[in-house]
């Protein structure tokens, strides 16, 4: 089976004028996401996790080695329109990325965009809104909507070009609990019924959880790709890059550190009242 | 308080004004507005007001929002009204000193022009009522498109002016919030002379501009994902069309037209 996204030696850099010293944002990436999948990136700030997520539908390109959307080089001009179109993405401030003044026509943008017949793109309209828990909101003004409303909305603008591939850009990072719960299990139902390839960069942990798998990066560099469970784990290590873990990993790590023995990758708080009620 | 300003005042109902092409509804208020000049005597007037009557009945939307939206220019009517009721020089009617007397001229000339400007404020107001600002900013651009072989860009021209349309609200909150921010470090914007209040904005404008900047560039970069190319291969969801009814409006109006020039050269 082909990947869904493949990137090799990617580096990249941002044109700085005057230094001499070129400082990668991107140093050395090799990682592969197969369709289907839902992988997380994780990472402090500034370790170059947004750059990452715009290579992957051609926003920026390569400066070194290559990236592959759907076996399409990103590189290669005339794969442009087909990447862009099979990966949608989803961007961290709602407000900025709708484009329309009422919600229906701001899903219409990118099927307008591919010079899609009206009736079809009625369709794909009604049908992205309908996914997302929208469509009753469709002919409402985006600024009256809620952060959760909008980033909804968002999401369907990207669903309506019908692509392979979302990649979601921390998109709950300015959003209220609720909004962010209301994200979340959006993305999961594209996951889980849409059968989408889900890449979801985020500093979350409780949303990395979800994923099928976790990458960590610092620095421009890939130091983790393994599953969630390995991945928190590894409690000192990650909390050494300025990240966190679920709070119950961490209960669960510091009780067994106090010699009670305990799982190590205890990730949900259904497991871990589990693990506990074990020892009572 | 700044929330309270509407743009473009849409009034979502469904009439038969509402349902006309949008471009239709912008080509007869342009000539609806040179019928309103036209206009010379009484008759004509009460024909250009009939007709205006007619167009806010056609419009669904209730004549109190025509009068709210006259609000602002009321002072204007009423200081033009007695400008020409004193100054224009003709039969006197009553006089208060020496010069500028009350003539009869005056106030006719006075009942003239505030008819035309509230005729034309209530014309422009019917078509921004019923027109949606995507249909009008749709409208626009079908209209210009002629002009695009001279190279107008007409696509980018109706982009821009839906996307700022879009994010007048937005700014609007923006702008309460830095406001906000401001005062709570004890900024004064409601006291002082002008001068100073006109000095304490600076301050707010510039973060303003600062994140406007900042928004359109995270706009460009999501409108370009969403595989945004210029207006060459664009189709819309909403198709405007030219139909029936807009072919009716058309003949209707030429009546009126018609029938306004008659009166203007017989009477």
């Amino acid at each position: 089976m082909n990947s869904m996204i493949k990137t090799e030696h990617l580096q990249f850099a941002y044109h700085t004028e005057g230094e001499e010293a070129i400082k990668f944002v991107l140093d050395d990436i090799d990682i592969t996401v197969s369709p289907g999948e839902f992988v997380a990136v994780l990472g402090h700030n500034g370790c170059g996790k947004s750059t990452l997520a715009k290579q992957f539908n051609g926003l920026l390109l390569p400066t070194g080695g290559t990236v592959y959307i759907d076996a399409m080089d990103t590189k290669q001009e005339e794969n442009y329109w087909d990447i862009r179109k099979a990966v949608g993405m989803v961007f961290q401030n709602p407000d900025n990325q709708i484009v329309a003044t009422v919600v229906e026509e701001d899903v219409a943008f990118a099927p307008e965009n591919l010079g899609i017949p009206s009736q079809e793109i009625k369709k794909r309209v009604d049908e992205s809104l309908k996914t997302v828990g929208m469509y009753e909101l469709r002919h409402h003004a985006p600024h009256l909507l809620s952060g959760g409303q909008k980033q909804r909305v968002a999401i369907a603008g990207a669903i309506a070009m019908n692509p392979k591939c979302i990649v979601f850009d921390e998109p709950t990072a300015m959003l209220d609990p609720k909004g962010r719960k209301e994200v979340i299990e959006t993305i999961l139902k594209l996951k889980n019924e849409k059968k989408m390839t889900v890449v979801l960069i985020t500093h979350y942990m409780d949303e990395a959880v979800q994923a099928d798998r976790v990458i960590v990066m610092d620095r421009g560099k890939v130091l983790r790709d393994d599953t969630p469970r390995n991945i928190f784990q590894e409690v000192r290590f990650l909390k050494g890059l300025g990240l966190d873990v679920p709070q119950v990993t961490e209960l669960c790590y510091l009780l067994s550190k106090a010699g009670i023995p305990l799982r190590h990758d205890v990730l949900t708080v259904e497991e871990c009242a589990e693990e506990l009620m074990k020892l009572l | 308080m700044l929330k309270d300003i509407t743009l473009g005042q849409y009034f979502p109902v469904n009439s038969s004004l509402h349902r006309l092409d949008p471009r239709t509804k912008i080509i007869l208020l342009i000539f609806l507005i040179v019928a309103i000049f036209l206009a010379n005597n009484p008759a004509s007037y009460i024909l250009v007001t009939a007709f205006t009557l007619l167009m806010i009945g056609l419009s669904g939307v209730p004549l109190k929002m025509y009068l709210r939206g006259l609000k602002p220019i009321w002072f204007v009517i009423i200081f033009t009204a007695v400008l020409n009721i004193f100054l224009t020089p003709g039969t006197k009617i009553y006089a208060w000193g020496y010069e500028t007397p009350m003539t009869w001229e005056g106030l006719f000339l006075a009942g003239k022009m505030a008819l035309r400007l509230v005729l034309l404020i209530t014309a422009s107001s019917a078509l921004t009522y019923t027109t949606s600002p995507i249909a009008l900013t749709d409208g626009i651009e079908k209209l210009l498109k002629p002009f695009s072989k001279l190279g107008l860009p007409t696509y980018e021209l109706a982009m821009m002016m839906s996307i700022a349309i879009r994010f007048i609200p937005t700014l609007i909150e923006e702008t309460e919030k830095i406001m906000k921010a401001q005062k709570a470090r004890g900024a004064d914007f409601e006291n002082g002379s002008i001068l100073r209040r006109v000095k304490a904005l600076a301050p707010m404008l510039v973060p303003l501009f600062i994140s406007a900047f900042r928004r359109a560039d995270e706009l460009a970069i999501a409108m370009e994902s969403r595989c945004y190319q210029g207006g060459a291969v664009r189709t819309r969801l909403h198709e405007i069309r030219f139909r029936k009814q807009d072919a009716w409006a058309m003949v209707i109006f030429l009546l009126f037209f018609a029938a306004l020039i008659t009166l203007k050269m017989f009477f």
